[in-house]
């Protein structure tokens, strides 16, 4: 056994397991947070996706000791309210899940990208979202709400810049 | 098409008959299924029948006998009872209950073969109208006045005399306590107010927080997680395992032996996979472990060699084929394909002396049940089953071989819940999948091109049962042609390959309609005809056939079918009548360096009266997708006996990056309403193919498309 120390959602959180155990399964059945989905265990269906660092990673494969000293975000953890963050009011607006098992992964993957690309054209959606499956397709809606995401997220910066400024 | 359906529910009827017995219905306060939905009632709501249940503080909760699987049912039926029971929508929650004879259609309690809708159409609006009345009559009394005088509106009942109002909360007790009404007249079309709008779902708000709860997100206190490995070939068993190793894996609590394999017990899901790999098994791997795709392959096409039992016969085909002025011959071929939903199989079953209680993400309850019964030898009415959110169904959860399991480990562990989890592998391997189809095509042509007759001999497993030696489901799409061809012969043969089949989104249509319209195509290409004018003129003669064309017409249309294309890019055109719907489908590919790539999809359905526009046009694009994946790249092989695909990376479903636009255009009319989950995917896989072909001249026999095919 092995004592890890991380931040989870922004507060520090000890476990105390298999030093190789993935964070998927220590999030899902060491601390029953079950928003982050199991779908294949080989980092090619990108359910289990959740930030570390702020970046995009399979929690899959991702062996909890390497974790330590890091911070994850999971879906959990998106928004303060569980609907406030601009992907989530965009994946709301356009009605986006059907089974919505992906969805979690699915979001966690759309909000990084908006953080390195505030205006992403479709070809980047493609690009950055081609590592989370989709069994009922809902990709056509994923990309339109990727782009309401982005234009809800530029109206609340440049909301909190004008409201900085006044 | 309406006997062949039937069939199919009578099949599922059968198994029902043989468990028989009453369930009761559960209600869980404690934790709502539904996830971020209205709160629930502070106070045990009133219930004025099976459907509806209103609170004192105005909530309403609908039950929703129909499993959520991404289909929409938690809405789309929410619409159907809403219509009539007049209630504030914005108050609606809603839960999945129990089995209980009132949820049965058929004598089956589940979600399948796009039958939601149609087996709720009539029973869901007269529930709502059934609460209502009872909610008028209670406010009637309460005011001393006749019924005629009061109305329903938006959660309240409005004295029309005084303008005085009661809202449902404060009538519901009352409510509950009257007679139940019977044969209200309901709505016409004309006063919907919900029906035939786009709704949005009432599941997203807790499917985009994780808060929706899946089968796999089930915890109960004191559960072990459990991992079962199965014979690699199928029909094999365990001759002999050592457990020694896997029992000194850190976390590892319990090692059991099943009916179909070995299964290791773990305080974490994760303990519980290492410690799988950690078994020592010897198989007896039975008559099966020399399988492979080439002897499966080999076996289907010696028995299209033979005559077959005869599914349909109209005219004399051979007579027609001999005086035939031109003849074309083909095979087409299907492979076995997997349903692969994203969250893998699971099941919580928690098994004692005298109880069995199930969490599950199922289609069939009524099948699980029954499964449950038949392994614990309790009665129905001591299996509990808790329903929750599917991810993805497709047919897969149909079955109940994963809730077997888990009630075979749960009940070697008595008292201790489990949860069993498939992997991906597992899930791929270890499939019920849709069957391979090999099929030899003829057709005769007249000298001005027109078919004179068509036959047909059709290899592909049963899984529906044998009637007069057809499985119904192995030849529709087939047999259930309209086109205008004066004489058809076609037969049918289902080899025993051993590989468990079973329902696929589409069934038999999702290989047939492939071959069917690739063939149609055929036909048109041998004298050059338009592929739309050849169907519309083969459509046009007998009226029946006026929602098939008028769909045609209105997605060649709508496609700009004939006119200038992209440099490039080509169309092409499929039509499918199933599940009581029409569809037409024209797709615009282009094809480079032995790629398809599919650029735009126009479909134009007629499902009849539309209960959700949003959620109808949501599940063609769904079944779009779930085609271009059979269509363009999935497929399972099998050598000595065994899968060939392990998991995502060679099983890879469409991705966004090969996401074509799908543009969804609904006929609007009042017709009964037909299905729509599956109605989309057995159309796309031919246009597709048939652009290819224009695109190539190359035609397409056989999927998935393989580079090799286009040059």
């Amino acid at each position: 056994m092995a004592a890890v120390k991380f931040t989870l959602n922004g507060k520090a959180q000890n476990v105390d397991v298999q030093a190789q155990m993935p964070l998927l399964w220590v999030l899902r059945d060491t601390l029953g947070m079950t928003g982050t989905k199991f779908g294949c265990g080989i980092a090619q269906c990108g359910a289990c996706t959740v930030h570390i660092n702020g970046q995009p990673t399979r929690s899959c494969v991702t062996q909890i000791s390497t974790v330590a000293g890091k911070s994850v975000t999971t879906i959990e953890g998106l928004s303060a309210d569980g609907l406030s963050h601009p992907v989530q009011r965009a994946w709301i607006e356009e009605d986006v899940p059907q089974c919505g098992y992906c969805q979690s992964g699915q979001i966690m993957t759309a909000a990084a990208l908006l953080t390195k690309a505030p205006n992403p054209s479709d070809a980047d959606i493609d690009e950055s979202m081609h590592g989370n499956l989709c069994r009922c397709g809902t990709y056509q809606a994923i990309r339109r709400a990727v782009h309401t995401a982005a234009r809800y997220r530029r109206a609340s910066i440049a909301f909190v810049e004008k409201g900085a400024t006044a | 098409m309406i006997a062949q359906k039937l069939n199919r529910r009578g099949f599922l009827q059968a198994g029902a008959t043989a468990a028989g017995g009453l369930m009761i219905g559960f209600y869980l306060p404690e934790r709502s299924p539904m996830g971020a939905q209205t709160p629930a009632p502070a106070a045990v709501p009133s219930k004025l029948n099976a459907f509806v249940r209103v609170g004192a503080d105005d909530s309403v909760t609908l039950m929703i006998h129909k499993s959520e699987m991404g289909q929409g049912t938690v809405t789309s039926l929410s619409m159907l009872l809403a219509e009539e029971l007049e209630c504030n929508w914005s108050k609606i929650r809603t839960e999945f209950p129990g089995v209980e004879p009132a949820y049965a259609a058929g004598g089956m309690m589940g979600a399948y073969g796009s039958l939601s809708i149609r087996t709720s159409w009539q029973p869901l609006r007269q529930a709502g109208a059934q609460a209502r009345e009872m909610l008028i009559a209670a406010a009637a009394q309460k005011w001393g006045v006749d019924k005629s005088q009061c109305k329903a509106d938006n959660g309240s009942v409005v004295n029309s005399a005084s303008s005085a109002k009661l809202s449902y909360g404060s009538l519901a007790d009352a409510a509950s306590k009257l007679p139940v009404p019977t044969g209200i007249k309901l709505k016409d079309p004309a006063q919907y107010r919900l029906i035939g709008t786009s709704m949005k779902r009432l599941d997203t708000a807790s499917k985009v927080n994780g808060t929706a709860t899946f089968g796999l997100d089930i915890k109960r206190p004191g559960m072990l997680y459990a991992s079962l490995e199965r014979c690699p070939v199928f029909g094999g068993k365990v001759a002999s395992f050592d457990a020694s190793k896997a029992k000194a894996v850190p976390g590892v609590k319990n090692v059991v032996e099943i009916s179909n394999g070995v299964a290791v017990l773990a305080d974490n899901t994760w303990a519980a996979m290492e410690g799988r790999k950690a078994l020592t098994i010897q198989w007896d791997e039975g008559p099966r472990a020399n399988t492979s795709s080439a002897s499966l392959r080999q076996m289907f096409m010696d028995l299209t060699a033979k005559p077959g039992a005869v599914a349909r016969n109209t005219g004399d085909s051979a007579a027609a084929m001999g005086g035939a002025a031109k003849k074309l011959e083909a095979v087409y071929e299907a492979p076995y394909l997997s349903h692969a939903p994203m969250e893998p199989l699971n099941c919580v079953a928690h098994v004692t002396a005298d109880h069995c209680e199930i969490w599950a993400g199922t289609q069939i309850q009524s099948v699980a049940q029954q499964t449950a019964a038949g392994i614990t030898k309790l009665p129905p009415d001591k299996i509990d089953i808790h329903t929750e959110y599917l991810g993805g169904g497709f047919g897969r959860r149909g079955g109940a071989d994963f809730i077997g399991e888990a009630v075979e480990i749960a009940k070697a562990v008595s008292g201790t819940p489990v949860k069993l989890t498939w992997t991906r592998e597992d899930d791929l391997q270890h499939d019920t999948y849709r069957p391979a189809s090999y099929t030899t095509f003829a057709a005769g042509l007249d000298a001005d091109g027109w078919p004179v007759a068509f036959t047909g001999r059709v290899a592909c497993p049963s899984f529906g049962g044998l009637r007069n030696g057809v499985d119904s489901t192995g030849v529709e799409g087939i047999v259930s042609i309209t086109y205008d061809i004066p004489n058809t012969h076609i037969e049918y043969h289902p080899p025993d390959a051993g590989i468990p089949v079973s329902y696929w989104r589409s069934v038999g249509f999702s290989q047939n309609c492939f071959f069917m319209e690739s063939f149609l195509d055929e036909m048109a290409a041998a004298t050059k005809k338009d592929p739309v004018e050849f169907r519309r003129r083969l459509l046009s003669k007998d009226p029946k056939n006026a929602r098939y064309l008028n769909v045609l017409n209105i997605a060649a249309d709508k496609a700009g079918w004939g006119k200038p294309l992209a440099a490039g890019r080509f169309h092409g055109v499929a039509v499918v009548n199933n599940l009581g719907s029409y569809n037409a489908q024209v797709a615009e590919v282009s094809v480079t360096g032995g790629k398809v790539k599919v650029h735009r999809v126009v479909c134009a359905v007629d499902c009849g009266q539309v209960v959700n526009r949003a959620g109808v046009a949501q599940q063609i694009e769904s079944g779009i997708v779930y085609g271009l994946s059979a269509a363009l790249k999935i497929g399972i092989t099998f050598d000595h006996g065994r899968v060939q695909q392990k998991n995502f990376n060679n099983y890879d479903p469409l991705r966004i990056d090969e996401m074509p636009v799908v543009e969804v255009h609904l006929v609007d009319n009042h017709e009964g309403p037909g299905g729509i989950g599956e109605a989309s995917t057995p159309s796309i896989i031919p246009a597709v193919t048939n652009a290819v072909f224009a695109a190539t001249g190359k035609r397409i026999r056989s999927l998935p498309i393989k580079a090799a095919d286009l040059v």
